[in-house]
C-alpha cells in the first residue's frame, strides 16, 4: 500500500441529520487531517444525501477514516477514490471591474480561451464563471490577475467514479430491503 | 405499566392508541417500556420537569441521587457492566451534562451501553448564551455514538427509543439525548414503538462464511495458534461458544483487562493477562505463535506495545463486530466481521479436536519464572511492608474466588486485575481505555446496585478515590452494599514508578499528604476499618467480606512498591521486563 501522500476523493451517502457535519469533520479532526474541501448535496436519490470530501494523505489513512465515517449511524456508505478513480470538477467565480471590459478585448479573448462565460455584466463589476481542475481555475486567476480581481471565490471539489455504478447503487440496495 | 391507553376521544388518528401527557411524563414511561427500573442522576433547573415526573413513579423507577454527575454516570456504567442492561443518567444542562463528558467518553471507549439524558434551556434561549447553556450536542459528539437534541416533546418518543436501540445494539455505546425545557413542559399525544432497526446503520455484518473456513484452515493447521479475548466476548454472551472453541482446539488464551473474567481464572488454557503489565507468557509468546486468533478486542497499545514489533510472524486472523477495527492497529491475514458468538457457533464446527501440550508447556514455563520473580513475592512477601496482591489473594479466598471487581486506575488496577480469581463473567469492571481516575467508587456502587446478589468489591488507590470520593455520601443515602478496598501507599503510585523507572526518581507531585480517611468514611456513616499490620489483615479482611452492608477498608500498603511485569513504553511484547 502506498505510504505517500496523494490526492483522495472521500465519499459518503448519508441520512439527511443535524449536526452529521460536525459528526464526519471530527473524524478528520481527530486524526489531524486537513479537509481541502467538502461539499454536500441530496444524491441521485431523493432524500439521500452525499458528502464529497477532499483530502491528500496516505491511502491507509484514508482507508482507516473511510471505515469511521461509515461507522456513524446515519451514513449508509462510503468509499474513497484516487485522482484517476474519479471525474471531477470545482466551479470558481472571478469578479473584477468592468472597466477592464472597455479598455479592450483582451478579457473576452482570455475568457473565451478558457472555456469561461460571463455570469452578468454589471455597471461596475462583472462575474466570470469557469468550471474545471484546480488547476484550469488557477490558471484563469493568473491571466485575469492583471485587470483587478476584486473578489475570487471557488467551490469544493464535486466528483463522481468512474465505475458504472458508484456505492450509490449499494445504498439503493438498503433503502429497498429496509422498504420490506 | 399502562402506558397505552384507549383512544382519546379528541384524537384524529383514531386508530391509533396515544395518551394526551407532558414530555417528561412521557420520557418516564418511555423508562418504563424499556424496562429501565434505575438510573443515576443529578438535578438541575433545566430537567426539572424530568424530575417531577419522576416522583410520581418513584416506585418503579428508582432513581440514584449521586453527588457529582461524574458520579452518576460512572454509577451507570458500572450498573450497566454489571447487570448487562442499558445504564440511563439524567443530569441537568450547562454544567450538568459538561460533568458527565468524562463517563460518556469512558463508555465510548470501552463499549458501554448508556443512554444519557441531559436537560437543555427553552428552544428559544437556544444560542442567546443563556444560563447554563451549552452546546450539549457538540461538545458529546467525538464521544457518543449518536446524539440527538429535542426540541418538541413530539420527537421524545422516537428519539428515546432510536437511543435505547442503539445504545444497547451492535458495539454498544453512550447516547446523548438533549431535552430542551420547553419540549419537557410540552403536552402531546403520547405513543411508542420500541426501535428495532434503522435503514443506515449495520449493527451485526453478516457473516461470510469463506472466511470462517479460512480461520478453520489456519487453525486446522497452526503448530503454535494462540488466542488473545476480548470484551467482545462477553458482549456478545460468546463465553460458552468461546470456551468450546478453546477446548475443542486446546488453544492457550490470554485476555485483555475488559476481556477478564470471560474466562474463568483457573481454565487450564487461560495462559493470563495481556499488555503492559500483563503476564510474562503471554507477551513474551506472543512473538512466537504462528497463528493469532484475537477474539472481540482492538488491539490497543497497551496490549501490543510498539507495533513494529509486535507479532510479525504470525497470521492474525480478527474475529471481531466493528468493521472499523479491522487493520487499524494491526492488519488481519484473516478478517472475520460479525458477533462473536455467531462467528464462533461456525468456527467451531469447523476446527478439528487439538490439544497443544508442547506450546502450552512454554506458558507455563514463563509462568514458573514471573513466579519465581515476582508473583511469589508479591502474594507472600518476605519484607513487612503489605503488598497490594496479598491483599487482593485473601479477598479471593474469602469470596471464594466469586465476587465482582471493580478497580479504579493505577497499580491497584493492575494488581488487582493480575490477582483476582474469577468463576463467572461480566465479574470485572474497570476504566480500560480511557483510564478514568475517580471510576472505582462510583461504578463499585453501580455495580451493587446492578447485582444486588452479588458481593462487590471497589478497589480503589488513594489517588483515584479522592477524584469521586464524595460518593461515599450516595452508599449511605442509597445502602448500596459495596465493599471498598483502599489500597493506600500515599502517592500516585503507578506515576511514581514511571517517574522512578524513566524519570531519574524525579518524584513531581505524585506525593499525596492524605487526609484520615478512616475519619472520613465515619463521617460517611460508612462501616470502616484499617490495617497496617500483617497480622490483622486476614481477620479485617474476613469482616470486610461478610459484613451485611457497605464497609471501607484501608489498607496500609508499601510507599515504592511497582507493579512487574512490564513492558516499558515504546517496547515491544517481548521485550518484557521481569524486574
Amino acid at each position: 500500500m502506498e505510504s505517500e501522500t496523494q490526492e483522495f476523493t472521500i465519499t459518503a451517502y448519508t441520512e439527511n441529520h443535524v449536526g452529521l457535519l460536525h459528526r464526519l469533520t471530527i473524524i478528520f479532526t481527530k486524526r489531524k487531517i486537513n479537509i481541502e474541501s467538502l461539499t454536500t448535496s441530496e444524491s441521485e436519490t431523493e432524500g439521500i444525501y452525499r458528502f464529497t470530501i477532499a483530502v491528500t494523505e496516505t491511502e491507509e489513512q484514508v482507508i482507516k477514516v473511510v471505515k469511521q465515517i461509515e461507522k456513524q449511524v446515519e451514513v449508509f456508505k462510503a468509499d474513497y477514490y484516487t485522482k484517476k478513480g474519479v471525474v471531477q470538477q470545482e466551479l470558481a467565480l472571478y469578479k473584477i471591474p468592468t472597466a477592464s471590459l472597455t479598455n479592450g478585448i483582451e478579457v473576452e479573448r482570455i475568457v473565451r480561451e478558457h472555456n469561461a462565460r460571463f455570469l452578468t455584466i454589471e455597471q461596475n463589476f462583472v462575474v466570470i464563471e469557469k468550471s474545471g481542475y484546480k488547476r484550469e481555475t488557477k490558471a484563469l486567476f493568473d491571466e485575469l490577475k492583471p485587470f483587478g480581481i476584486n473578489e475570487f471565490v471557488r467551490s469544493g471539489r464535486v466528483a463522481v467514479s468512474r465505475q458504472k455504478n458508484g456505492i450509490g447503487k449499494d445504498v439503493e440496495k438498503i433503502l429497498a430491503k429496509a422498504a420490506v | 405499566m399502562g402506558t397505552v391507553e384507549a383512544p382519546e376521544q379528541t384524537s384524529k388518528t383514531i386508530t391509533k392508541t396515544t395518551k394526551r401527557m407532558t414530555g417528561a411524563e412521557a420520557l418516564v414511561q418511555i423508562l418504563l417500556q424499556e424496562n429501565v427500573n434505575m438510573a443515576f442522576g443529578y438535578p438541575g433547573g433545566a430537567i426539572m420537569p424530568v424530575y417531577d415526573a419522576l416522583y410520581d413513579h418513584q416506585d418503579t423507577v428508582h432513581h440514584v441521587l449521586a453527588r457529582h454527575e461524574q458520579g452518576a454516570i460512572h454509577m451507570a456504567q458500572g450498573y450497566a457492566r454489571a447487570s448487562g442492561k442499558v445504564g440511563v443518567c439524567l443530569a441537568t444542562s450547562g454544567p450538568g451534562a459538561t460533568n458527565l463528558i468524562t463517563g460518556i467518553a469512558d463508555a465510548q471507549i470501552d463499549s458501554t451501553p448508556l443512554v444519557c439524558i441531559t436537560g437543555q434551556v427553552n428552544s428559544s434561549l437556544l444560542g442567546s448564551d443563556a444560563f447554563q447553556e451549552c452546546d450539549v450536542l457538540g461538545i458529546s459528539m467525538p464521544v457518543t455514538k449518536w446524539n440527538y437534541q429535542v426540541t418538541s416533546a413530539d420527537e421524545i418518543p422516537e428519539a428515546l427509543a432510536k437511543a435505547f436501540y442503539l445504545a444497547r445494539s451492535g458495539r454498544p455505546g453512550p447516547v446523548v439525548i438533549d431535552i430542551t425545557k420547553d419540549a419537557q413542559f410540552e403536552e402531546f399525544d403520547f405513543e411508542y414503538e420500541k426501535c428495532i432497526s434503522l435503514r443506515s446503520y449495520a449493527p451485526k455484518p453478516k457473516l461470510d462464511h469463506s472466511k470462517v473456513e479460512e480461520a478453520a484452515e489456519l487453525i486446522n493447521n497452526a503448530k503454535r495458534p494462540y488466542v488473545l479475548f476480548g470484551q467482545g466476548v462477553i458482549l456478545a454472551h460468546a463465553e460458552k461458544e468461546f470456551k468450546q472453541f478453546i477446548e475443542k482446539t486446546g488453544i492457550p488464551s490470554a485476555w485483555t483487562i475488559l476481556g477478564l473474567s470471560a474466562l474463568e481464572t483457573d481454565h487450564p488454557l487461560n495462559v493470563g493477562m495481556l499488555g503492559m503489565h500483563g503476564n510474562y507468557g503471554p507477551n513474551l509468546l506472543t512473538n512466537e505463535c504462528d497463528v493469532l486468533i484475537a477474539i472481540g478486542m482492538r488491539f490497543d497499545d497497551r496490549v501490543t506495545g510498539n507495533l513494529s514489533k509486535y507479532a510479525k510472524q504470525a497470521k492474525v486472523i480478527h474475529l471481531e463486530i466493528d468493521p472499523a477495527e479491522i487493520d487499524k492497529n494491526v492488519p488481519a491475514d484473516v478478517p472475520v466481521l460479525g458477533d462473536a458468538k455467531e462467528s464462533l457457533t461456525e468456527l467451531i464446527k469447523l476446527v478439528k479436536p487439538n490439544s497443544h501440550e508442547d506450546w502450552l508447556q512454554q506458558f507455563r514455563d514463563c509462568d514458573k519464572q514471573e513466579w519465581d520473580k515476582v508473583i511469589e513475592e508479591e502474594l507472600h512477601p518476605s519484607s513487612d511492608v503489605l503488598s497490594m496482591g496479598e491483599v487482593i489473594r485473601i479477598i479471593n479466598e474469602k469470596t471464594n474466588d466469586d465476587h465482582i471487581l471493580v478497580t479504579d486506575v493505577g497499580q491497584h488496577q493492575m494488581v488487582a486485575c493480575r490477582y483476582t480469581n474469577f468463576s463467572r463473567s461480566k465479574s470485572n469492571i474497570t476504566s480500560g481505555g480511557l483510564g478514568t481516575m475517580g471510576f472505582g467508587l462510583p461504578a463499585g456502587i453501580g455495580a451493587a446496585l446492578g447485582a444486588p446478589d452479588r458481593t462487590v468489591v471497589a478497589v480503589v488507590g488513594d489517588g483515584g478515590l479522592q477524584m469521586t470520593i464524595q460518593e461515599l455520601a450516595t452508599i449511605y443515602q442509597t445502602k448500596a452494599k459495596v465493599k471498598v478496598l483502599l489500597l493506600n501507599n500515599e502517592f500516585l503510585g503507578m506515576v511514581r514508578q514511571w517517574q522512578q523507572l524513566f524519570f531519574e526518581k524525579r518524584y513531581s507531585s505524585t506525593e499525596l499528604i492524605n487526609p484520615d480517611f478512616q475519619q472520613l468514611a465515619k463521617g460517611f456513616y460508612i462501616e470502616t476499618a484499617k490495617v497496617t499490620e500483617r497480622e490483622n489483615l486476614d481477620q479485617a479482611i474476613e469482616e470486610f467480606i461478610n459484613y451485611d452492608g457497605a464497609y471501607f477498608l484501608e489498607v496500609r500498603v508499601g510507599k515504592e512498591n511497582n507493579v512487574f511485569p512490564m513492558v516499558p513504553s515504546g517496547s515491544g511484547v517481548a521485550e518484557i521486563r521481569l524486574e
